[in-house]
């Protein structure tokens, strides 16, 4: 096991340090029309009386070693879209296409018993709240012992190595094995979860709001961690956020979701300073600039997210959209590549006007580097998937 | 956006954890939830010391024959009703005698208590004949008195010596509401967590049997099944059927307890760690679900002892427990149930403070119990 992960860093540590753009893009997981409905059960048979449509269509692919970040407000359905493609809940509907080096295309979605056993140790989570994720009763040793024990790995001495070394992987110290989680702080609870996710040398790591239950001083320290980690270890990682700032740190392609659906995906600088979406646009004004020059200069969203239990007619966002036109009520937008200038980006919207609306990004901030634009990355070699 | 960009520069270095950052010390940290909780439960005062008089209440149901001065069984028409002793210190300590005057004129008799000539009290001295641990025969009491009877607590409507008595009903009465309560906790465990893990119609099925059995009104239910039961049925069989009749009550509302807390660490994210990793159902049933709800299901297991206890109480005092060769603190208190007895001899009450002291220290030491397990509750 320890092999191939020194194989796979050195292998990826080529091209990982260089613009993850210019690596070559083979998709590791294909999502196509992902769903995930909860029914909503009443009366005295519970009967089943609606639907919630957590998920409803989602469609995207995560290039192998590239950062995948899913965006959107609280209920959107991104932490739910990051648990069905583990089958932590199971998918109402779609694929889950997973491309493993041993077995090929795995459709993760309908896979049975002996294919799951085989692809799960591939794709890990680390969770948002270090609190609940590591179980009070297991010292920190058993925690992150605890995949290499479920899948028969290691044993004994060797185990006992392998969970110190991963201690020191994610910067805490050997010794620390033998102490409980309760003695650990936020920071450091979550690097045990990180070095339990490793523990298996999984290809993705499904990233749920790793940082937002962390003070901002360690979140630098964890997001610097896992950058590490991805380019030693050539991980690949969806990373679920609602923190923009965050994102455009360590993305490299943003999808935006809105009510169970993608509605913007293409690469962090397309999409925070170029975004041909809306709902992009109210997204990144409404975070608050820390530069007294910059003032909000646009209109807060008004009225609430619909319910997913009964979504609006259309394009789900033209209730809120201050865009909207009749057809948006009437016809949903599919989400199509924006072209620019006749050619494909790859930068992706589900909005009927996107070619048309000449939408805001984010406020260039006077520290930032000047940003790239759309064409400038394209460029660079945007990519063409 | 450009705070991170700023701390960037920060070091790849553990957190600001003092302790962790500390040099070799050894136990930092390595204190088990189990431990954490002895500890929280030790500074609760109160359940520390239920928890001590509780351990010498059972210590006293072993050695029960050893502390009684009287034969519990023996019935005796001389001593009926008899008062307690009169303890007195004249001449080292003893019991005062009791004399029996007939008044001249009235030619009714009274009882006078002569405190001049004594009974000493005889410390581990000979008695009735017994086996201590049902092993070892001997003869040997922690008090006696040469010459009539000590009644510390007077004698019942047989002349029986009422402190021997409660003394042995805390065998019966104190082991039976326990009993039934471990029955009822592994019922309730077991079928509370196969209702929480499963789900889906298993639960339904499961939470409308239980929701039924509580609500079968439970008093007309056991008059049934007292009656139901053959009334020359031996003693210990019916210790046993009142076992299974007091936790067949209690294992509903375990059950209930434990299916929420199986559901609330059933979606635990080391749950769902352990499951993106493989892991199989039983295995994450049997190393998260059962250790993190085990210290609940004891807390909640101690708090339901004390109403066990009260209803074999209960029960035997209505007559439908545990009978009368039996010996148990309900069917002691049976003398009490009627109003002119009570009157004239309210000594046939002791028995009532032992329930009450077992009762309340078996409330404060489940009290304490829970607080050390779950402190935010």
């Amino acid at each position: 096991m320890t092999q191939t992960t020194t194989e796979q860093a050195t292998d990826i540590s080529d091209q990982g340090q260089g613009t993850p753009e210019s690596a070559e893009h083979k998709p590791l997981l294909e999502v196509t029309d992902l769903k995930k409905h909860f029914p909503i059960r009443g009366g005295l048979l519970r009967r089943e009386i609606g639907t919630v449509k957590a998920v409803d269509g989602v469609n995207l692919s995560v290039n192998r070693g590239e950062t995948l970040a899913i965006v959107g407000e609280s209920g959107c359905g991104k932490s739910t879209t990051g648990r069905a493609i583990l089958r932590l809940e199971e998918p109402t509907g779609g694929e889950i296409v997973f491309h493993d080096s041993e077995l090929g295309a795995v459709n993760v979605e309908s896979a049975d018993r002996q294919t799951m056993a085989r692809i799960r140790p591939k794709m890990q989570i680390i969770f948002q709240d270090p609190f609940a994720s590591l179980d009070s009763r297991m010292t920190v040793g058993r925690v992150i012992a605890e995949p290499l024990v479920i899948n028969k790995v290691l044993q004994g001495k060797a185990l006992r190595d392998r969970v110190a070394e991963l201690l020191v992987e994610v910067g805490l110290r050997p010794e620390h094995a033998s102490r409980y989680p309760h003695a650990f702080s936020g920071g450091q609870r979550q690097r045990i979860g990180i070095a339990r996710a490793i523990a298996l040398n999984p290809d993705l790591i499904v990233c749920d709001e790793p940082v937002s239950a962390l003070d901002v001083s360690v979140q630098a320290q964890v997001i610097n961690l896992m950058e590490d980690l991805q380019s030693r270890l050539g991980l690949t990682y969806m990373f679920i956020s609602h923190d923009l700032s965050v994102v455009e740190h360590i993305s490299d392609r943003v999808a935006v979701m809105y009510v169970g659906r993608v509605v913007e995906i293409g690469t962090t600088a397309d999409l925070f300073y170029n975004p041909k979406h809306p709902y992009t646009e109210a997204l990144l004004q409404a975070v608050p600039q820390p530069d007294p020059r910059n003032r909000l200069e646009v209109v807060p969203l008004k009225g609430d997210v619909p319910s997913p239990a009964s979504p609006p007619s259309g394009c789900y966002f033209h209730t809120r959209c201050p865009y909207a036109q009749p057809i948006c009520s009437e016809e949903t937008p599919p989400l199509r590549e924006v072209k620019v200038d006749g050619k494909a980006t790859g930068h992706q919207a589900a909005c009927h006007f996107s070619d048309e609306l000449k939408l805001k990004g984010a406020v260039v901030s006077s520290i930032e580097t000047v940003p790239q634009t759309a064409s400038a990355s394209q460029a660079a070699g945007a990519p063409s998937a | 956006m450009s705070q991170l960009a700023e701390l960037e520069t920060t070091d790849l270095m553990p957190d600001d954890d003092r302790a962790a950052l500390a040099p070799e010390q050894s136990g930092i940290g390595e204190v088990s939830q189990t431990r954490l909780m002895i500890r929280r439960f030790r500074k609760s005062k109160l359940a520390v010391i239920s928890g001590i008089i509780l351990i010498i209440m059972y210590l006293g149901a072993v050695f029960a024959p050893f502390l009684s001065p009287n034969d519990p069984a023996q019935v005796d028409a001389n001593y009926k009703f008899s008062k307690p002793s009169h303890l007195t210190l004249n001449g080292g300590p003893g019991i005062c005698q009791v004399k029996q005057v007939i008044d001249p004129v009235t030619i009714s008799s009274h009882y006078v208590t002569d405190c001049n000539n004594a009974i000493p009290l005889r410390f581990f001295g000979r008695g009735f004949e017994y086996k201590l641990f049902g092993l070892i025969p001997t003869d040997r009491h922690l008090v006696t008195v040469d010459k009539g009877k000590l009644l510390l607590f007077g004698a019942d409507s047989q002349g029986r010596d009422i402190a021997s008595r409660m003394v042995y009903g805390s065998r019966v009465s104190m082991t039976i509401g326990v009993l039934g309560v471990i029955i009822a906790t592994i019922l309730g465990s077991v079928i509370g967590t196969v209702s929480g893990y499963v789900r889906g119609p298993t639960d339904t099925v499961i939470q409308r049997v239980i929701e039924i059995i509580m609500s079968i009104p439970q008093l007309p239910l056991w008059a049934t099944m007292a009656a139901v039961m053959p009334p020359n049925m031996s003693v210990t069989g019916r210790y046993f059927l009142m076992t299974i009749i007091l936790s067949l009550v209690t294992w509903t509302g375990l059950a209930r307890q434990v299916r929420g807390k199986v559901m609330s660490y059933a979606n635990a994210d080391y749950v769902n760690a352990a499951k993106s990793a493989g892991s199989s159902g039983s295995r994450i049933v049997l190393t998260h679900l059962v250790p993190n709800a085990a210290s609940h299901i004891v807390a909640v297991s101690m708090l339901a002892v004390p109403t066990a206890i009260l209803a074999e109480t209960a029960l035997s005092f209505l007559g439908i427990g545990m009978l009368d060769p039996a010996i148990s603190w309900g069917v002691l208190l049976q003398d009490a149930s009627k109003i002119d007895v009570l009157q004239q001899y309210p000594w046939v009450l002791i028995p009532a403070l032992a329930v009450i002291l077992c009762v309340t220290c078996f409330q404060l030491l489940g009290d304490g119990v829970r607080d050390a397990v779950d402190p935010y509750s």
